[in-house]
């Protein structure tokens, strides 16, 4: 009898259950087909843009802000750029969510879109063009019309995509070798090298008087990575270079030409202790410390360096920046250049309120205190003037010379593709690959994108 | 039950029964059902896509998703690494757990510290464990510092960056981190056997091993048998501490299926590639939870207290 029974009980509950949770699917299935909703909505910011003064009025507004400047001053900086926008618009609540790079990524892509946030960190490219794809982004070339021209265009060129702007950058910069001059000058090297067969002589001559001579991060991975971006640069030239992201065809002269650089300078075993376990803030503090003599790295270098030091303080005016040596031989002009920066996305469901803020952020007053704290290189028109650091305005200077600029490679591209860049390259700087196996593996992950 | 239903007129009554037992279940069946059963659906959907995580779902790819994973060097790795933990948890983990546990069964001065000395490693966690690992196993870092003062620097490795090495240095860590637990489930287990038994062997002329053998190892196989499962489905479904630690690094030496499965979904963005691992994660999980139980625990789960051949 009892026995009987059962079935029937529990097809009962679960059938209460399922209908429990078939009205939850239904509730989620507006929110699987919101993206594409928002597509056409995109637009209409746009024909909202005149209504931004307008709507400043009392509404309570909340702005959420995702940034990964976590470093200070930089994260008191933001807070305080937040606070005098919100002083001055007390309607507006300005909710700062402060990440470390590596979180803030896990974060936003385990974010469903509904919760995206209002403002981001975005570094332009290839992931921004996936957001943008997929209708996560808001279209503000009209909203930020008015004031677009205070802001360097090359670089606002990065926060582009399909001719929309999806962001704004606020910072932007070249990569290049950070040096400590006293472990340079204690190596007999007088002049930072300007050829590869230069500097090679220069690592053995570091080598040589006991130091490690260049520190990257084999956890982290892309630190090591814009090294071979730039030795494919300088060997195939900005144009190459263009060509093999466009065609996904990396199995190129230069791709394996940078391999086997990779391979010499290997040979002269020239990394940090611990290199292969090491990730970012590790190998800023080896340079930090002394304890290595250079990293090839972004504008952010002085400030991660001072952070991670023993003492807080770095080396001072004991560093020194130089441009990515030429190669002999190869097309690449002494002035392309790697580089790239921070920018913010617009979330879809911004309010106009968001993109005021930003108008408020990019103002010379706040970048020029992020320039003078060392924050970023500001691309705000007229802020060059507060950068005072020699190394910094070193490169501004190449920044502004620069006759091509690549965004990072792991930044112009998304998804697979950009991890293969650095699974691929770190392998080749841990010497468990070949120069042609690398390419190949990168020809492959471009045809899955 | 056969108890109970003596005639007819029980029907209605059991009915009720069921119906106040389903009621009750219901509550944590719905959770189960959203939290656990759907996810494993969705994700099950999410595998037969091509997908970045961000658009429509749209691209539909049939199982290629698996054969990719099942062609794929890394997902090997990754199952290795797993077996590889699995292995050397079984034959060095939980013989140490149980040979401390009847260390600290015995009665000595101090035992209560020492119990608690080696619980306390379980109750940090994962990440904070990774944390403080990872420093103090940096180049030149207490560890390496220590081998020196010691005179073993010819034992100096890049631990956590040598391929060939980083696997030992996290099982070690890992087994750091949960012999208490261990330890602790055995010594419970051992604490529910009276005294009178293994005396009484001890009076018919065993000696202390033939004791431990036949006597006491027979009497706490129900909570190994426990602590084993515990540990296989653990090691099967390892990710804190491989991701803070390597990150699964370097070049996958370190993966895990759960951390293959991670770095799939969110670093590279294939969601319908990373569903399928985790698919395959859970179908790993799911036959070795079933069989273990079916052929080990049967006995177990059937009210067994002792069982001899174990």
């Amino acid at each position: 009898m009892s026995i009987r029974w059962r079935p029937f009980v529990i097809l009962a509950v679960l059938a209460l259950v399922i209908s429990a949770c078939s009205s939850s699917g239904g509730s989620t299935a507006p929110s699987a087909a919101a993206p594409s909703a928002a597509a056409p909505s995109a637009e209409a910011p746009s024909a909202a843009a005149p209504s931004v003064a307008a709507s400043a009025a009392a509404e309570p507004v909340t702005v959420d802000w995702w940034h990964i400047t976590t470093g200070e001053p930089g994260k008191t900086d933001f807070k305080a750029i937040a606070d005098a926008y919100t002083a001055a618009h007390p309607n507006v609540k300005i909710n700062i969510t402060a990440l470390d790079n590596e979180a803030f990524k896990t974060k936003l892509a385990a974010t469903p879109p509904d919760a995206y946030p209002d403002l981001f960190q975005s570094w332009g490219g290839g992931t921004m063009a996936a957001q943008a794809d997929a209708g996560l982004l808001q279209d503000i070339t009209a909203s930020i019309a008015d004031w677009k021209d205070t802001v360097n265009p090359g670089a606002m060129s990065i926060y582009q995509y399909k001719g929309v702007q999806y962001g704004i950058p606020w910072d932007m910069g070249m990569i290049g070798f950070w040096y400590n001059k006293d472990l340079f000058a204690k190596a007999g090297i007088t002049t930072p090298p300007t050829t590869w067969d230069e500097y090679l002589a220069a690592i053995t001559k570091l080598k040589a008087s006991g130091v490690a001579p260049l520190a990257i991060a084999g956890k982290d991975k892309w630190p090591s990575m814009h090294l071979w971006s730039y030795l494919l640069l300088r060997n195939g030239g900005g144009e190459a270079l263009s060509q093999m992201i466009q065609t996904g065809d990396w199995n190129t002269d230069a791709c394996i030409n940078a391999g086997k650089a990779v391979l010499a300078l290997n040979a002269l075993d020239p990394y940090q202790k611990g290199y292969a376990s090491a990730d970012y803030n590790s190998e800023a503090a080896s340079v930090g410390n002394g304890k290595a003599a250079m990293e090839l790295m972004g504008q952010w270098a002085p400030s991660v360096q001072r952070d991670q030091s023993a003492n807080k303080k770095g080396l001072g005016d004991k560093l020194g920046w130089f441009a990515f040596p030429t190669i002999t031989g190869g097309a690449g002009a002494p002035t392309d250049g790697i580089g790239g920066g921070n920018g913010i996305a617009v979330g879809k469901n911004a309010p106009p309120e968001a993109i005021d803020f930003l108008k408020f952020f990019m103002d010379k007053t706040n970048q020029d205190k992020l320039n003078t704290d060392g924050i970023g290189l500001s691309t705000t028109v007229g802020t060059e003037s507060t950068v005072t650091d020699p190394n910094l305005q070193a490169v501004l200077a190449g920044r502004g010379a620069a006759t091509f600029m690549q965004l990072y490679l792991d930044q112009a591209t998304s998804g697979n593709l950009a991890a293969t860049f650095n699974d691929a390259t770190v392998a080749l700087f841990l010497g468990k690959t070949t120069p042609e196996k690398a390419c190949q593996s990168l020809t492959d992950a471009a045809a899955t994108q | 039950m056969r108890a109970d239903s003596p005639g007819t007129r029980s029907g209605p009554r059991l009915s009720a029964k069921w119906l106040t037992i389903s009621l009750f279940l219901l509550p944590a069946l719905v959770l189960y059902i959203v939290f656990v059963i759907f996810p494993i659906i969705q994700a099950a959907h999410f595998s037969l896509y091509k997908w970045n995580g961000l658009g429509p779902l749209d691209d539909f790819v049939g199982l290629k998703n698996y054969q990719v994973a099942l062609a794929s060097d890394v997902f090997w790795q990754a199952v290795s690494n797993n077996v590889l933990v699995i292995v050397l948890s079984l034959l060095l983990q939980i013989p140490f757990s149980l040979g401390l546990a009847v260390l600290l069964n015995r009665r000595f001065p101090g035992r209560a510290i020492f119990r608690l000395l080696f619980f306390v490693p379980y109750v940090l966690s994962e990440a904070i464990t990774g944390i403080v690992f990872s420093l103090l196993l940096r180049p030149d870092a207490l560890f390496d510092s220590t081998l020196q003062t010691v005179g073993l620097q010819g034992m100096i490795q890049d631990w956590l960056g040598n391929t060939d090495v980083v696997m030992i240095t996290l099982f070690v860590i890992i087994s750091w981190k949960y012999f208490g637990f261990h330890m602790i489930l055995l010594l419970a287990g051992l604490q529910g056997i009276p005294k009178e038994i293994e005396e009484a062997a001890l009076i018919d002329g065993a000696g202390r091993w033939q004791a431990f053998r036949y006597v006491t190892f027979p009497l706490i196989g129900p909570t190994l048998r426990v602590s084993i499962f515990l540990s296989v489905i653990g090691a099967l479904q390892l990710f804190d501490m491989v991701w803070v630690m390597t990150g699964g690094g370097p070049l996958n030496a370190s993966t895990t299926m759960a951390v293959n499965m991670f770095k799939t979904g969110f670093t590279r963005q294939q969601m319908g590639y990373g569903s399928a691992l985790a698919v395959l994660l859970f179908i790993c999980a799911l036959v070795v939870a079933l069989l273990y139980q079916r052929y080990v625990l049967r006995r177990d789960i059937d009210g067994a207290v002792t069982a001899y051949n174990a």
